[in-house]
């Protein structure tokens, strides 16, 4: 009983010394690599927690872009040094994991979160720090727009925002699959389901295309049997189906059952290896989704990242992974620009970005800190992601 | 046509409302607990059939029967380590247990394996036929055969057995069975162990016709469940099966009309109108409260 307690407290104070050691260890390293021969990018990721899949999946590809700019002899000379950080998925763990990368560790920029609800909470750090902030994957408009439509002049992204998604669908629907009729079926919980629906909807309807049925489901439902039934009465030639894969997977298999079997589309929310598990290959045939990225573009770019990365981890890249490494690349052409690691500077640059190519298309920004760039399209193919077609904007 | 199949869809959902109902107000008869872990233990219910399909290749009805034995196991489990010393405590003492015992179940659940869902093999075909121009896909009448099987087996033993007839007497009057040589602890035990077990069953349906589940899927079923078992009359069992039949169409039809983000604020406002006008439920029998 005796050693037992002594063992446990001599584990306490250990562990209690090594975590001391740990944060003046931290210390020591950020004030001595303040010199001028480095650039020290924070990357500000969700490496925990339900969207962990998300940035981690990023990082990943952050890294391998890292490791090929220090290999090649880094940004003008200067070695790039990531600070990486967890913000647990969470947005006020996003805002502290901000304060303590632009005042602690005194970095040119940061690169996160992957989810825009955790960039949106970095944007008045940005600001008032003037370090810049780039979302590789933040689709949603109001991070780089206030409400009040002034600009976040801080943050930019990499991924195109999701109206655009919704033009994509409706232009796709009319175009490739000739559809004239659609039914939209959107998570009423989520401005992204709801961002794309209202795109897709004007811009179907500006093509000539009717919209038979209009109808809203909420998160961490089980059953949409009985909406789905209402939908297939309206009888539609196309399904619009905004919204995250949890759902969509089981709205897929049911309206499979239900004997829906018009063409299904989605947008990124549906790029998870999950909704083949919950939908099933079979059911999930016939349906297109709209990515940032996919691994079987035939374009040279997209080709050499995509061989480059499974010789790195071994397997395919994901849109997010590519996402990550585009980013990476973005910033190094604004700091050459730039011509300084000084944050105001390497601002102006990523506003003045044109025609940068990236593994995800050609990059552009425009006034509001979208991006214009390239979508593609694709098929899934007995529970394969397919690529289909690549449409600009 | 299109509302033969939503009748289908409803009885489907409704059966399984039925199912977990049962369990409620069989406890509630026997000792006038609302057992509100009833509904992690249909969660665990549906684990333990994924697992026994997944991990050790079983079929359907093998992993059934698994998860509905194992099911009882854990109720019982769960009565003679929480609720059997609060017995002779106030009802308030007892429900509050019964939240932390629920809350004990979810998070230990998310302690083992953590929160992330789980897609449940197709264990029957996905095929399904046209009935008067209805969509019936053979999970729905696997539902619904389950349901029922499970459901005259429960009239069974509730009738025409010893335990059954047990039950019955300590419902209606503790004391007295005690007196007449009943084993009350027993009785009580073989309650929670039958109500589990069909909860375990809801849990295998559940995940074979929803696919998805997850340590959290037990809340709202769990809720709506209550409703049934209070709208047919808490402590009746008839009543608990025509409960969550009644609770899975109306739900449906709340959709089917095109109000599918107010289904579940149409169940709990029917559970507030039962509250209100009809407390004891559409079998219950008004009695007057003794003085």
């Amino acid at each position: 009983m005796k050693t037992k307690k002594f063992a446990s407290l001599f584990l306490a104070t250990t562990l209690l010394t090594g975590i001391l050691a740990g944060c003046s260890g931290g210390d020591d390293e950020s004030t001595s690599s303040e010199g001028g021969d480095t650039i020290k990018i924070g990357l500000n990721l969700e490496l925990s927690g339900p969207v962990a899949s998300y940035g981690s999946s990023e990082a990943d590809g952050i890294d391998l872009a890292i490791e090929e700019i220090n290999a090649a002899g880094g940004i003008d000379g200067k070695e790039i040094v990531p600070v990486k950080v967890d913000n647990k998925s969470d947005a006020s763990e996003a805002t502290n994991a901000a304060i303590k990368l632009t005042s602690q560790d005194n970095v040119s920029a940061i690169i996160g979160a992957a989810t825009s609800g955790n960039t949106v909470a970095q944007v008045q750090i940005a600001l008032d720090s003037k370090t810049p902030i780039i979302t590789p994957s933040g689709t949603s408009p109001t991070v780089t727009v206030a409400e009040d439509g002034s600009v976040n002049e801080f943050t930019f992204r990499t991924s195109f925002i999701d109206p655009f998604q919704g033009t994509v669908a409706a232009n796709f629907a009319t175009q490739e699959l000739k559809v004239k009729t659609a039914a939209v079926y959107a998570d009423n919980a989520s401005d992204y389901a709801k961002g794309l629906a209202e795109s897709f909807i004007a811009d179907f309807e500006a093509a000539g295309g009717k919209i038979v049925s209009e109808e809203s489901y909420v998160a961490k439902d089980n059953d949409f049997r009985s909406t789905l039934t209402r939908i297939k009465s309206a009888n539609p030639d196309f399904v619009f189906i905004p919204g995250y894969y949890e759902e969509v997977g089981l709205i897929v298999k049911q309206a499979r059952e239900l004997g829906i079997t018009v063409p299904l589309m989605g947008a990124d929310g549906w790029d998870s290896p999950t909704i083949v598990e919950l939908a099933g290959a079979e059911a999930l045939n016939n349906t297109y989704i709209i990515n940032h990225y996919s691994a079987e573009d035939p374009d040279g770019k997209a080709k050499e990242f995509a061989d480059k990365y499974e010789a790195k981890y071994g397997e395919a890249p994901n849109s997010f992974n590519a996402l990550g490494y585009d980013t990476v690349y973005l910033l190094k052409d604004a700091i050459e620009r730039a011509g300084s690691t000084d944050g105001a500077k390497i601002q102006e640059a990523l506003a003045a970005t044109k025609d940068l190519e990236l593994v995800t298309g050609l990059y552009t920004v425009d006034e509001n800190h979208h991006p214009i760039k390239s979508a593609t399209i694709l098929e899934f193919i007995d529970g394969k992601q397919v690529f289909n077609t690549k449409v600009n904007p | 046509m299109e509302w033969i199949q939503q009748l289908i869809n409803g009885i489907s959902l409704g059966s399984i409302y039925a199912l977990i109902a049962l369990g409620y107000t069989m406890v509630y008869g026997i000792i006038k607990l609302i057992n509100f872990a009833h509904g992690d233990v249909f969660m665990v219910g549906s684990f333990i059939g994924f697992y026994s399909i997944t991990v050790f290749g079983l079929g359907f009805f093998p992993a059934l029967i698994i998860s509905m034995t194992a099911c009882a196991l854990f109720g019982v489990i769960i009565e003679r380590i929480a609720y059997k010393r609060l017995r002779n405590a106030t009802r308030i003492a007892a429900l509050i247990t019964a939240i932390g015992v629920s809350l004990l179940i979810e998070y230990g659940v998310i302690y083992i394996r953590g929160a992330q869902p789980e897609a449940y093999p197709d264990v029957f075909s996905n095929k399904s036929f046209e009935f008067l121009g209805a969509q019936i896909s053979i999970q729905s009448i696997l539902i619904l055969s389950v349901s029922v099987v499970l459901m005259i087996l429960l009239q069974f033993i509730v009738h025409k057995t010893k335990t059954g007839k047990a039950m019955r007497a300590v419902s209606h009057d503790t004391e007295a069975a005690k007196l007449m040589g009943i084993n009350v602890d027993n009785t009580i035990s073989a309650t929670f162990a039958i109500g589990s077990a069909l909860a375990g069953a809801a849990g295998v349906v559940f995940g074979v016709y929803y696919t998805k589940i997850d340590p959290l899927m037990g809340v709202i079923p769990g809720v709506k469940a209550f409703i049934a078992a209070v709208l047919g009359g808490i402590g009746i069992i008839p009543g608990a099966m025509v409960g969550g039949l009644l609770l899975g169409v109306v739900e449906t039809i709340v959709s089917a009309l095109g109000f599918s983000l107010w289904r579940d604020a149409v169940a709990f406002v029917i559970l507030i109108l039962i509250l209100i006008f009809r407390p004891s439920g559409i079998f219950g029998k008004n009695t007057r409260e003794k003085v």
